[in-house]
């Protein structure tokens, strides 16, 4: 019977396999990426893992996240074993079996002890640059957010923040040396002689001389601070104005000033959201490796920043050493080798490691917040 | 900021018994017009607001009557464009509009109630104690009694009194509406401006605040805009009704509902339009 009403037919309906195809091929191009995914972290836990986890309790290698970095000594002795030592233990070995030949000697830089330093040099680094962004940024969000009339300035001035945003890396980089490293403003008795002005003080020989505060770490947390600005202040603005305005119609109906409404009604409900946001800002901060090298990084250090000042203000114009740049010196400047794989690929881990844990935690820290946080 | 508790003793006193240099009046709008950018919102209005007295706005939507709310206690000005292009508001003798007038003392004599109930996410005492806290009263008693007061004037204290330290959002909606009156009656202001306070309540609640209103006014000067002319007629001694930023009418509630000496203002009360 012709029935051209009859909606429920047999058969595959028109257009199935086109629709099959492209959903196949839709799939199939989202799964490749988990294969990159899986492919990236399974080589570096593959070939990292024995680098940092051992056999026996703790299950940790716990030298190697908390020795310092030092040079790879390989060589046999003379029974024929080998022996793979940092330069220290190296040294000790050298001066207790004083007079007995050692064969094939190589060294390796880099690649020996651990890598306390560059995991130190990048917490600091990221504590000071988050700090420094923190504050900048979230003073710039209260103005554009409570204070800053909507003007097209305003805007303006939002969009030239947002551009800040997409500034490559490496041009924060160049920034950060040509002022921080070059140009920033220091109090000195000695003013250097490429000082680009200096001005006495009236107190007999200080001055304050624009002569940059060097590679240090307090110009690194600046130059990374700078980078992520503009990720602190869109994130932290959203976080105000997500705020309710009933919020702000009451505190201020009731005789508040403004900025006891933005203290007590506005900024502890934001707080929450900035904070999480900083929290990627952190894992960006931590992964940067153009910003930091001519600020503040450098590829081997003997002590740890804090070790051997005069002062402890001192550690802010000490260099550093940092996981990013640890890795891109061993990556970049050494031979690699069946013994410097531990340090390369061990370094590696460890830093995916940290960083997928800072974002993780800022995952989790903004799906607590938001469940506590309802209006 | 007088941030003794002697001021907050005093203060009642100033909002209730004392005679004012104002007259009978606590608030002047004299030929006042307002604009946001370039569209007249309000048109030459001039309306005195008895003390003591509840004054109803009434009106179909964008009529101005929030407007010209807001414009007591100048909550107008957090708006972009937004500005008073003729005439006065005197409030308690005082051009709210002068320079010298600092908006924040202003909003400390002339408090708002929402249309939407808006507590902080709080305890219901913090929300009652902010205004206190914000004016700089650090005294325990003081915050604590006062607190119970304005939650007692506002038939809130029974329903409340054991779960003080609880979120302010447990609360129902009529509960809401009802600390939020707490909350702006707790600094003693002169007049209670109160945008469409019932309009998200069941009629038990508004009925509720209603009475609250009615049991308030001997010690505030009460300014409500309404939509339900019910409630106006119900509530307030004088009614203003208001049309297309114009202000039709101002008198008596009883005579303005039973007896409207405007055609329009008629059409309006009875529903033929609006």
């Amino acid at each position: 019977m012709f029935n051209p009403e009859n909606l429920i037919r047999k058969g595959l309906p028109k257009g199935y396999f086109k629709d099959m195809f492209v959903r196949g091929l839709l799939g199939g191009i989202t799964y490749l990426m988990v294969l990159i995914a899986v492919l990236l972290f399974g080589k570096i836990i593959i070939d990292g893992a024995p680098a940092i986890f051992t056999s026996k309790f703790p299950f940790v290698d716990i030298e190697f996240l908390t020795a310092k970095n030092e040079t790879l000594h390989v060589f046999d002795d003379a029974k024929g074993a080998r022996h793979q030592l940092p330069a220290s233990k190296y040294n000790e070995y050298i001066t207790a079996h004083a007079g007995q030949q050692i064969y094939n000697e190589q060294t390796f830089s880099y690649s020996g002890g651990g890598i306390a330093g560059p995991i130190v040099g990048t917490a600091l680094l990221t504590c000071g640059s988050i700090i420094l962004a923190l504050f900048f940024g979230v003073c710039a969000a209260i103005y554009l957010a409570e204070y800053a009339k909507q003007s097209p300035f305003i805007h303006a001035v939002r969009l030239a923040i947002l551009n800040l945003a997409g500034i490559p890396s490496i041009v924060f980089g160049l920034f950060g040396f040509s002022v921080f490293v070059l140009a920033a403003p220091v109090i000195t008795a000695t003013p250097v002689d490429r000082s680009l002005l200096v001005i006495p003080f009236f107190i007999e020989g200080w001055a304050l001389s624009f002569q940059g505060w060097n590679s240090s770490l307090m110009a690194g947390c600046a130059t990374l601070a700078c980078m992520i600005l503009p990720v602190v202040i869109t994130a932290s603005e959203e976080s105000l104005r997500a705020v309710p305005q009933g919020f702000r119609d009451a505190s201020l109906a009731m005789g508040g000033t403004r900025w006891q409404t933005i203290r007590k009604c506005v900024l502890p409900y934001s707080l929450p959201g900035i904070l999480t946001s900083s929290l990627l800002a952190i894992t960006r901060v931590a992964g940067e490796t153009a910003p930091i090298m001519f600020t503040a990084a450098v590829a081997a250090k003997d002590d740890f920043p804090w070790e051997g000042l005069a002062n402890p203000f001192d550690i802010l114009s000490s260099q550093v050493q940092a996981l990013p740049y640890h890795i891109y010196t061993l990556a970049a400047r050494i031979p690699s080798s069946e013994y410097t794989q531990r340090a390369q690929f061990g370094s590696v881990l460890v830093f995916l490691i940290l960083v997928a844990v800072l974002s993780f935690g800022s995952m989790l820290l903004r799906a607590k917040m938001r469940k506590k946080l309802k209006w | 900021m007088n941030a003794t508790p002697n001021s907050m003793q005093e203060s009642p006193e100033k909002s209730a018994s004392t005679p004012h240099a104002g007259g009978k009046c606590a608030v002047q709008i004299q030929n006042l017009s307002f604009n946001y950018g370039s569209s007249e919102a309000l048109k030459n209005i001039t309306l005195d607001l008895e003390r003591n007295g509840v004054t109803a706005f009434i009106g179909p939507s964008g009529c101005g009557k929030s407007t010209l709310l807001r414009c007591i206690n100048r909550m107008n000005d957090e708006i972009v464009g937004a500005r008073v292009t003729k005439g006065k508001i005197i409030v308690e003798d005082i051009d709210i509009h002068d320079p010298s007038v600092d908006v924040v003392k202003l909003r400390r004599d002339v408090g708002m109630v929402f249309q939407k109930s808006n507590p902080f996410p709080r305890s219901i005492f913090e929300n009652v104690a902010f205004g206190l806290r914000m004016r700089g009263i650090r005294n325990k008693a003081v915050i604590e009694q006062s607190v119970e007061e304005s939650l007692r004037a506002a038939a809130l204290w029974d329903e409340v009194k054991d779960r003080l330290n609880e979120s302010a959002l447990g609360l129902s909606g009529g509960q809401q509406q009802r600390l939020c009156i707490a909350r702006t009656i707790a600094v003693k202001p002169l007049v209670v401006l109160m945008d469409e306070p019932c309009s998200a309540l069941d009629p038990i609640a508004t009925a509720k605040v209603e009475e609250l209103i009615w049991s308030l006014k001997k010690d505030y000067t009460f300014v409500v805009v309404t939509h339900n002319m019910h409630q106006a007629s119900r509530v307030s001694d004088k009614t203003a009704f208001f049309y297309m930023g114009e202000m039709i009418e101002f008198g008596e509630t009883t005579k303005m509902f039973t007896n409207p000496s405007v055609k329009r203002t008629e059409d309006y009360i009875s529903g033929r339009f609006g």
